[in-house]
């Protein structure tokens, strides 16, 4: 019964130096980590969901924050020893680690590397110093280039973010960003590019300032040029986007991430961790877990019961269905058919409107075809309205 | 029990802001009706709506005692009426209710046109009116100009006009000394059979249905069988009394007296004003004369916004209809809006009004569709039916020829402003009947649509005179018109509350300009949705909404799929409430903003 779609772990590291003003994860500026007692903590809660899941085989880890690079390597390390002791691994497991370029030197690159870490995915968000600062980040982008040089050496895999779309920023100004962000990528050996457009959170302090009128974003039309022309410059360039926002040389997805769009299961731990668990037995059954998001509760939680889950939801059959739909259409290659099925318990069509189908395919917003569900280029880029436009 | 030679009987007619109630305010106070502790602005003004527009709706009465310079002490009682056309009706019934009025006008404004239209029909009731100049001692006043003004456009002698202040509170014995000596006591006679005539009706949360009359003859008391002669029905009056303005229960109300009584009614359709109460046991002969009936002459529909909210609609409204019977509704459906009530209306404030309090008294959130006028359809089978409603509108082929009704409308402009004004009645096909000039004001008569009225006429009016014109219209007669409907179509499909009539000439404008509105208040789809009107099969204007191109989450991973489904789950119960067409979502704020007259 297991497909393509993979199980991974996702273990979360809550705290940052500082908070970026767009940022609406889980994170903490904390002024004293105790490192011991956060890896204890980490490493009971990860028992405790290897208990609940045994017999899979583990497909990636992505250590994911707040600023995992912050965490000891040795922590780091402890984790991933655990994790092969929990569950038998494939051969070229994933493991991913996200860092801040000023939050690493050279040094700490090859302690991270040598804990087990694989794959490196840093925040670089924006290639000039300006918007660095409107975005908040402590780092300038000298000092983003050599960290980012410098892990190119080390990981057999780097990734780096940008964040596009920022306020007065023009389609000339982004296209020069990009081309030069590709340039770097190909010549130091970077197989992997998240570009993001600028989105606006709920109550994050950047969303506040939005709301009252301290700069203006990209209007609709130009952002989904910004988009177009991302998607064209990263072709050319040999990395076209294998989901909404995310590229990659051939054969350089990120694999856990890929786990979250095809719908497999992930284990989630630490502060604020989500996971999706699906049950052994009879009936096919989702649940989806959620860590208590305050570190400090968090920890006591752990100390006193092995773990700090704070929602398990069984989900219903139609609501596992339509997160299948809604993540799964954001891959370039769409949804499988059958897998949906086998993961579901239901065929697509139950679920879906045929009227809004028709229209969707008409518009060539999507392509349906008897093994698959994929969404046009066109389609991704309206993909919320697309997905609500589909399901019934 | 006063003698009739000391009632004095008497209303106050004013253009809106020229301190109609303000006087008032100031005559209770002379004559102790309230204390300085019980006073507040306005206190005839008892609906939030009234004071906050500084509008008198609903008539009121007030009963005070003076003493006069002759030593002798009157009772006055003042009918407070409503200035604006729409209240006309209720106009002419406070009127029928005195023997005299004052005419208050603005020393530094002059005659307004409402003014014009309320004093003569004071002057048509047979009142004595006294001319009163308020606000004299406003640098601006310009009493002899006005007193001239009064004399030439209005036609009565105002060389013995009082003058006062009301908010300054000057002049005011003056006033009430002019009302002892200048105006006629009633007429009566208490020992003929009660004749008294029912002047308004309202519900009272706490005495149920109140009713105000005026006695011509006889004496009502509390016991007293009476006897509503137009519907034959009899009730035993419970209580007898007046406004002073406090409720204040009296033993009766005897000839030329102005008072309520209670006499447990149900309904206030019961009570249909104008008609002529008598003793059960001892009728009179004749009914007094009553009055014509109300007949709205706008409708719109009302639609809630969530139809869950139909049948608090419909109480709502027939609650709101206990107080004021010069309003219909009849139940509608629409495509677009669902279940709803077709509403007529005396006038457009009338209609502002009363969309107002329900939303206000009863907290309803509504869609109104725009105001029409009452067209009238001739078909080929030579039958004739109103229409309220364009959707309602037969077939082109049965039809031989529409009618819409038209008004006469006074307009009172600084003449700076004529030429403008001339041309926007023109625009509205207006014919001009006469243009005179009182001093430096133009005073015109034109005849009008009223469907042109209904549409912007009186923003549009305000905005070219700078606020300086005044207006005012009544419903004259229909005339054959070249009447179209034009329909707007979304992505094809009939929108059925947009549709709407106008004069082939006008179709194209408005026909437009709605679909301009449109293009910008519904949102974007993911595909081109084309707006429409069209005259029967004819399209007359057309907009195109392009497709939408990016609604995509930047980012969504293991942390952000059950945010993201809840917020898919919201949007597809959201999806259900929106009115759909076709496949098209029209928001609910479409509707209100499309349909508004104005641009604004």
């Amino acid at each position: 019964m297991m497909g393509d779609e993979g199980f991974g772990l996702y273990i979360h590291w809550p705290f940052c130096l500082s908070k970026c003003p767009y940022c609406d994860f889980n994170s903490h500026v904390a002024e004293h980590v105790d490192q011991g007692a956060w890896r204890d903590a980490l490493l009971r809660e990860l028992a405790y969901f290897a208990g609940c899941t045994p017999g899979r085989i583990l497909t990636s880890i992505f250590f994911g924050g707040g600023t995992p690079s912050l965490m000891d390597p040795d922590t780091a390390a402890a984790l991933i020893a655990a994790a092969r002791a929990s569950w038998r691994t494939v051969n070229d497991l994933e493991i991913t680690l996200e860092a801040n370029p000023g939050t690493v030197d050279a040094e700490r690159f090859e302690r991270i590397h040598a804990a087990g870490i694989n794959r490196l995915s840093m925040g670089v968000q924006a290639l000039n110093d300006a918007d660095l600062k409107f975005l908040g980040r402590r780092h300038g982008v000298a000092e983003a280039r050599t960290a980012w040089r410098a892990a190119a050496k080390i990981f057999p895999r780097t990734s780096f973010d940008l964040i596009y779309a920022r306020p007065k920023q023009t389609l000339a100004m982004w296209e020069e960003e990009l081309r030069e962000a590709l340039d770097e990528v190909q010549r130091h050996g970077i197989t992997h590019l998240s570009l993001y457009q600028l989105t606006m959170e709920d109550g994050t302090p950047m969303a506040a300032e939005h709301a009252r009128g301290k700069f203006v974003l990209p209007v609709e039309d130009d952002a989904a040029v910004m988009y177009e022309r991302t998607q064209a410059l990263c072709d050319a360039a040999g990395f076209p986007a294998y989901e909404v926002s995310n590229h990659a040389a051939e054969g350089a997805a990120c694999r856990h991430n890929l786990t979250y769009w095809r719908g497999g299961d992930y284990v989630g731990v630490g502060p604020g961790a989500h996971g999706r668990l699906t049950l052994d037995g009879a009936t096919r059954a989702t649940r989806a877990t959620r860590q208590i998001k305050a570190p400090a509760i968090w920890l006591k939680r752990v100390d006193r019961d092995g773990h700090g889950t704070q929602e398990d939801e069984l989900l219903t059959a139609e609501a596992r269905a339509e997160e299948l739909v809604m993540v799964g259409l954001r891959v370039s290659d769409g949804l499988d058919k059958d897998r949906f099925a086998r993961l579901a318990g239901r065929p697509l069509e139950s679920l879906i409107d045929p009227t809004g189908l028709a229209m969707l395919t008409r518009e060539n917003l999507l392509q349906d075809t008897p093994s698959r569900l994929v969404a046009t280029p066109r389609g991704r880029l309206a993909l919320n309205a697309v997905i609500k436009a589909l399901l019934a | 029990m006063t003698d009739l030679s000391h009632i004095r009987n008497f209303s106050i007619v004013a253009h809106i802001d020229h301190g109609k109630s303000t006087l008032a305010d100031r005559l209770i106070q002379a004559c102790e009706g309230l204390t300085l502790r019980e006073m507040h602005e306005q206190v005839l003004d008892n609906m939030d709506i009234e004071r906050e527009r500084g509008i008198t709706i609903k008539a009121q009465t007030v009963r005070l005692a003076y003493k006069a310079k002759d030593g002798k002490t009157y009772q006055l009682n003042l009918v407070d009426t409503p200035g604006h056309v729409d209240f006309a009706y209720e106009v002419s019934r406070s009127l029928a209710a005195c023997e005299g009025s004052i005419l208050v006008v603005d020393a530094s404004q002059g005659v307004e046109a409402q003014t014009l239209a309320n004093v003569y029909q004071a002057i048509e009731a047979n009142h004595e009116i006294v001319p009163v100049l308020n606000k004299i001692d406003l640098p601006a006043a310009e009493p002899d100009r006005v007193k001239q003004q009064i004399e030439d456009v209005i036609g009565i002698d105002a060389s013995d006009a009082v003058l006062c202040s009301a908010k300054s509170g000057i002049g005011i014995p003056d006033v009430l000394e002019a009302l002892v000596t200048r105006l006629p006591p009633p007429t009566g006679d208490g020992d003929a059979p009660l004749k008294a005539l029912l002047v308004d009706s309202w519900y009272d949360a706490y005495l149920g249905v109140v009713i105000l009359v005026r006695v011509k003859d006889g004496a009502i008391k509390k016991g007293t069988k009476v006897r509503f002669m137009s519907t034959n029905t009899t009730y035993t009056v419970e209580q007898v009394g007046v406004f002073t303005p406090k409720r204040v229960v009296l033993p009766s109300l005897n000839p030329g007296e102005l008072g309520f009584i209670t006499a447990g009614i149900k309904a206030v359709a019961d009570c249909n004003v104008g008609d002529t109460i008598t003793d059960d046991a001892r009728p009179a002969a004749e009914p007094l004369p009553g009055f014509k009936p109300s007949v709205p002459v706008v409708f719109c529909g009302l639609f809630p916004v969530d139809a869950a909210q139909f049948e608090v609609l419909r109480e709502s409204l027939a609650k709101l209809r206990l107080n004021d019977a010069s309003f219909h509704f009849q139940m509608e459906s629409s495509a677009a809006l669902g279940f709803g009530f077709r509403c007529g209306f005396l006038g457009l404030l009338h209609m502002e009004i009363i969309q107002e309090r329900l939303e206000r008294e009863f907290d309803l959130d509504l869609i109104s569709t725009a105001p029409s006028v009452v067209y009238r359809i001739h078909s080929t089978d030579g039958s004739v039916q109103e229409l309220h409603n364009p959707a309602d509108m037969p077939e082109v082929t049965r039809i031989t020829k529409i009618e819409e009704p038209w008004v006469k409308a006074t307009i009172l402009v600084p003449d700076e402003y004529l030429g403008s004004i001339l041309a926007l009645c023109t625009e509205r096909r207006g014919e001009q009947i006469d243009l005179t000039y009182a001093g430096n004001r133009a005073m015109l008569i034109y005849r009008l649509p009223l469907n042109e009225i209904v549409f912007d006429f009186y923003d549009r009016l305000k905005s070219i005179s700078r606020g300086y014109a005044s207006f005012d219209y009544e419903v004259d007669d229909y005339r054959e018109s070249d009447l179209v409907k034009v329909s707007i179509l979304v992505n094809d499909e009939l929108v059925d509350a947009l549709s709407f009539m106008a004069h082939r000439s006008q179709a194209e404008g408005r026909g437009r300009q709605i679909c301009e509105r449109l293009k910008d208040l519904i949102p974007r789809h993911l595909f081109k949705i084309p707006i429409q009107a069209a005259i029967g099969g004819k399209v007359i204007a057309r907009e195109t909404i392009s497709a939408m191109r990016k609604d995509v989450t930047a980012k969504c991973y293991g942390g952000d799929i059950s945010r993201k489904r809840k917020l898919l789950d919201k949007q597809k119960a959201g999806k259900k409430r929106m009115r759909q067409f076709g496949s098209v979502e029209i928001p609910q704020s479409a509707f209100i903003s499309a349909l508004r007259m104005s641009d604004d």
